[in-house]
């Protein structure tokens, strides 16, 4: 199965975030530098708020609704907030990005 | 059986003797009720309100007629009583006779008149009842000059009420200073300054001599020979009980009708309440104890043990913009000890008088927010030596007995909550500085406590300093978050100085530790930017909290809210219409008008922003910038356009000043307000920047806020000119936007740097010509819509979602 292919690297603004429509959810995909990106799910785990309307610093990003800081390379809440969001695989090839087909429930071949 | 209860008099004591008897014994009585004038009980004391015209009659009447017929009350309105027959036990009214088991005399007072020639011409009026005030309205209504004889409560409240109705009114009083009764010698000058400054002429130590006129009043004499034009004359130098009836049937009268403390006067089938009375020596004029003698009567009435004792009554006038409040004794003498605090720049004086430890007067001018809680003092008799020192700070300054709020938070339970927003209490917060967090920065990161409004930092603080003691030092100015060393004041200095017009630049050269800041420097260093160079820094949307770089609110579901300006909260058919439109087509769940005089429609979908915005704007509506650190909204009232009391055109101002000012980013949101008079209908006072029209120009206060914090605005400055009005408040806007931390309201940033740098530094004319320059270019980058920019294709992809994959299918 191969990776599905999202839209374009520059469609997302640098130190910025587009969210991507799933059958699971919602994925919040973030564009920490020039090439690096990652996905993680758009929810925040305190109160739902959309971590892609978030502030996107280093490779963190701070959710809008209440300031929980999620490292988006772990997934793991930071300081004194206990929680996760799911994070998936996402790469960078040829300027478009394309993004783990797990996330419609099937397998990378 | 039922009594017959006759009363005489349907004054506000009598009144409130028939809702306890009602309220206990309903079938109980059958009353009758004789009242002089043509009507039944209504609120005196609002008597200033109708006159001023903030009120109207129909707002203050207490017992209407259904309120009689529901009570079966036999009401003689109209008509006077000519006699009290005690043998016969009849009362005789103009009428015919009725027969009572109980009588209650409440026949109130009558102005004092002053015994001097032209006393009975037309055009002198008294100040006592409706017929009074309507009289007093009537004539104002002709305009001219009003002289008011008397400077008391009753004398101040007509004199504002006839000059706000546009009268050039004249007081004139006896004594040296006014209110001589309730205020001492300060407060009565800054009293009367306050009125002179509203344009009433006030005389102190002025004897009136004679009131000149042929066929109607022209002129005040005065005993210095001097003569005042008067088309109106008021005479309001006292009140004396109406005892005419009582003394005519014998009962014991002194000054007053004399009563026990049941309120029974020499016959025991005679009652009597209200300012009619003397009750060991005293006449009373304030509603308080009339209602507590009405509250003694009804009881004695039925049969119940009851007395009054008189408590300690304060006195509020009720002029607007005139603040003062007095309670108690406050008269100078051997064994007083005074307590006064005076700040000039604010017209606030306060003054506590003392007799060994306890409070016993007050007068406050200015500043009476605490009166309430000084009277309770008075009342009660409170022991105050352990509070003294910060006693006239009021409430908010007393912590118990603990004077140091060191001891006060160390006392402090480990369950009790300091933290409000994350529920942290003092006992997590400890146990974290024990186990090493010994900055502000740590504890917030380990406990969350202070890491959401801030307003709890303090108490954290004082947490720090009680555990480590010595080794925290709680003065060191704070750096802006985790990611440098530097304060805000530090790097807005450090970006003039050095000339750094990137965020790079930023993060290089002041060496930050993050490699591109956080959610909370990352926003500061943005604006400081994009204020401090406007042509040379480009604005990046992704250093802004998500409101700003959407243009709309964001909700809790994560829909947005869409505010469209409306200019001095005006608005037409056309808008309204466009508004209506969008809410249908969009499915807004919710439409609400908001505080700002605009309208919200609240649970859009993020997708759906951009086209919404294209449809408003083909109405001509754009973004109202409800979601920004910049100008909110300018509330206006509606001024001279069609308001009876406007002086200045307030709506038209504040239209201009939104039009200037809209699109500005600034350190934090920015409201105004300006009112067209002192009647203050745009609630100015408690904005960042309120202006407040008066006749001879424009007050333009800053620093206020209704929020978090309450805060008045205080005096910037007063200008004759609408032109210099939009000139300093442009100009104090740019100070603002040049030297305050991000995220300071104005009242916070005037606090840190000091009101009179403010001022100083408005007042230099060509400062201000350069802030307002500094001002305008800006605009030229920043006054746009953003709603017109992103109403367009591409703006549709960005708000939409990247891709959506639900309807692929897995295989």
């Amino acid at each position: 199965m191969s990776w599905i292919d999202i839209g374009a690297l520059n469609d997302i603004p640098l130190r910025g975030a587009r969210r991507v429509k799933t059958p699971l959810g919602c994925i919040a995909v973030f564009r920490t530098d020039e090439a690096e990106v990652f996905a993680t799910a758009n929810a925040c785990p305190h109160k739902g708020g959309p971590l892609s309307e978030g502030i996107v610093h280093g490779r963190k990003v701070t959710c809008p609704l209440h300031n929980w800081v999620f490292d988006l390379e772990t997934g793991e809440a930071q300081g004194a907030d206990e929680g996760r969001i799911a994070t998936y695989p996402l790469r960078v090839e040829g300027g478009r990005l394309l993004l783990d087909p797990a996330v419609l429930g099937r397998r990378a071949a | 059986m039922t009594n017959r209860l006759v009363i005489i008099g349907a004054g506000m004591a009598s009144g409130r003797v028939i809702e306890h008897l009602h309220e206990t014994d309903p079938g109980g009585w059958d009353i009758t009720l004789f009242n002089a004038e043509a009507r039944g009980n209504y609120n005196r004391i609002m008597l200033s309100p109708v006159l001023s015209g903030e009120k109207t009659y129909d707002d203050i009447v207490t017992h209407d007629d259904a309120w009689y017929a529901e009570r079966h009350i036999t009401c003689r309105f109209g008509e006077h009583v000519t006699a009290i027959d005690r043998t016969r036990k009849v009362v005789t009214g103009q009428n015919g006779e009725v027969a009572y088991d109980k009588l209650l005399i409440a026949t109130g007072s009558a102005p004092f008149i002053i015994p001097i020639e032209g006393r009975d011409l037309p055009g002198v009026i008294t100040y006592r009842d409706l017929d009074d005030t309507n009289a007093m309205i009537a004539a104002a209504a002709k305009g001219g000059k009003a002289v008011v004889i008397g400077g008391g409560l009753l004398g101040l409240e007509a004199a504002a009420g006839l000059s706000s109705r546009g009268m050039d009114v004249t007081v004139l009083h006896l004594v040296g200073h006014l209110m001589e009764r309730q205020l001492d010698e300060t407060a009565g000058y800054l009293l009367k300054k306050d009125l002179e400054r509203r344009g009433i002429t006030v005389k102190t130590g002025a004897s009136t001599a004679a009131i000149l006129g042929k066929d109607r009043a022209e002129a005040v004499l005065l005993q210095d020979k001097s003569v005042l034009g008067a088309d109106l004359v008021v005479l309001a130098v006292g009140i004396r009980p109406e005892t005419r009836l009582a003394t005519d049937a014998g009962l014991d009268v002194a000054r007053g009708i004399e009563v026990s403390a049941q309120m029974v006067t020499s016959d025991p089938d005679i009652l009597a309440v209200g300012e009619c009375v003397e009750l060991d020596g005293q006449l009373f004029g304030l509603v308080a104890p009339l209602y507590d003698q009405a509250k003694v009567a009804a009881a004695t009435l039925m049969g119940q043990g009851a007395a009054f004792v008189n408590r300690e009554t304060a006195t509020k006038l009720k002029v607007t913009g005139c603040d003062l409040f007095s309670a108690g004794d406050f008269a100078d003498g051997d064994d007083r000890e005074d307590i006064v605090f005076r700040d000039p720049a604010r017209g606030v004086y306060k003054r506590l008088v003392l007799q060994g430890d306890r409070l016993i007067g007050a007068v406050m001018y200015g500043d009476t927010a605490d009166g309430g809680w000084f009277h309770g003092l008075i009342k009660d008799g409170a022991d105050v030596s352990e509070m003294r020192d910060t006693l006239i700070f009021g409430p908010a300054f007393q912590g118990g007995r603990a004077l140091d709020p060191m001891a006060a938070v160390a006392a402090l339970p480990a369950d009790a909550e300091i933290c409000g927003c994350n529920g942290v209490c003092k006992g997590r917060i400890t146990r974290a500085i024990e186990g090493g967090a010994d900055t502000l920065d740590d504890v917030r990161a380990q406990t969350k406590a202070s890491s959401s409004c801030g307003t709890c930092t303090g108490l954290v603080e004082q947490l720090l300093a009680v555990t480590l003691g010595d080794a925290f030092d709680m003065d060191t100015p704070k750096p802006i978050c985790a990611c440098t060393d530097l304060t805000h004041e530090d790097v807005r200095r450090l970006i003039k100085a050095q000339e750094l017009k990137s965020q790079p630049a930023v993060w290089q050269e002041l060496g930050w530790t993050t490699p591109n800041g956080c959610h909370v420097c990352r926003p500061a260093i943005n604006f400081y930017l994009l204020a401090d160079w406007p042509v040379e820094y480009q604005d990046d949307p992704q250093s802004r909290f998500v409101n700003e770089r959407n243009h709309a609110n964001i909700q809790k579901d994560g829909t947005y809210s869409v505010v469209p300006r409306m200019w001095g909260g005006l608005t037409s058919a056309t808008e309204l219409r466009a508004i209506a439109d969008a809410a249908e087509k969009y499915d807004v769940p919710t439409v609400k008008v908001t505080g700002g005089q605009r309208i919200d429609l609240l649970g859009v979908r993020k997708e759906d922003l951009p086209a919404m915005w294209a449809d408003l704007g083909k109405a001509g509506l754009v973004s109202g910038h409800a979601y920004s650190k910049g100008l909110r909204t300018v509330k206006t009232c509606v001024g001279t356009d069609h308001c009876r009391f406007g002086t200045q055109d307030s709506t038209g101002l504040g239209v201009k000043l939104e039009q200037r000012l809209w699109g500005s980013w600034t350190p934090h949101k920015v409201k105004m307000a300006v009112s067209g008079c002192p009647r203050n209908c745009a609630e100015a006072t408690c904005k960042d920047v309120g202006i407040v029209c008066v006749d001879s120009g424009y007050e333009i206060g800053v620093g206020g806020a209704a929020g978090m914090d309450l805060r008045l605005t205080e005096p910037l400055v007063k200008v004759e000119t609408e032109a210099e009005a939009m000139e300093y408040t442009v100009a104090f806007v740019q100070l603002y936007r040049e030297n305050a931390r991000y995220l300071d309201r104005p009242y916070k940033w005037i606090a840190r740097v000091g009101l009179d740098w403010v001022r100083d530094r408005l007042a230099d004319a060509a400062e201000r010509r350069r802030l307002v320059a500094a001002f305008d270019l800006s605009q030229t980058i920043y006054q746009k819509d953003p709603w017109a920019e992103r109403a367009d294709e591409d703006a549709a992809r960005a708000f939409a979602p990247l891709a959506d994959l639900t309807l692929e299918a897995a295989e």
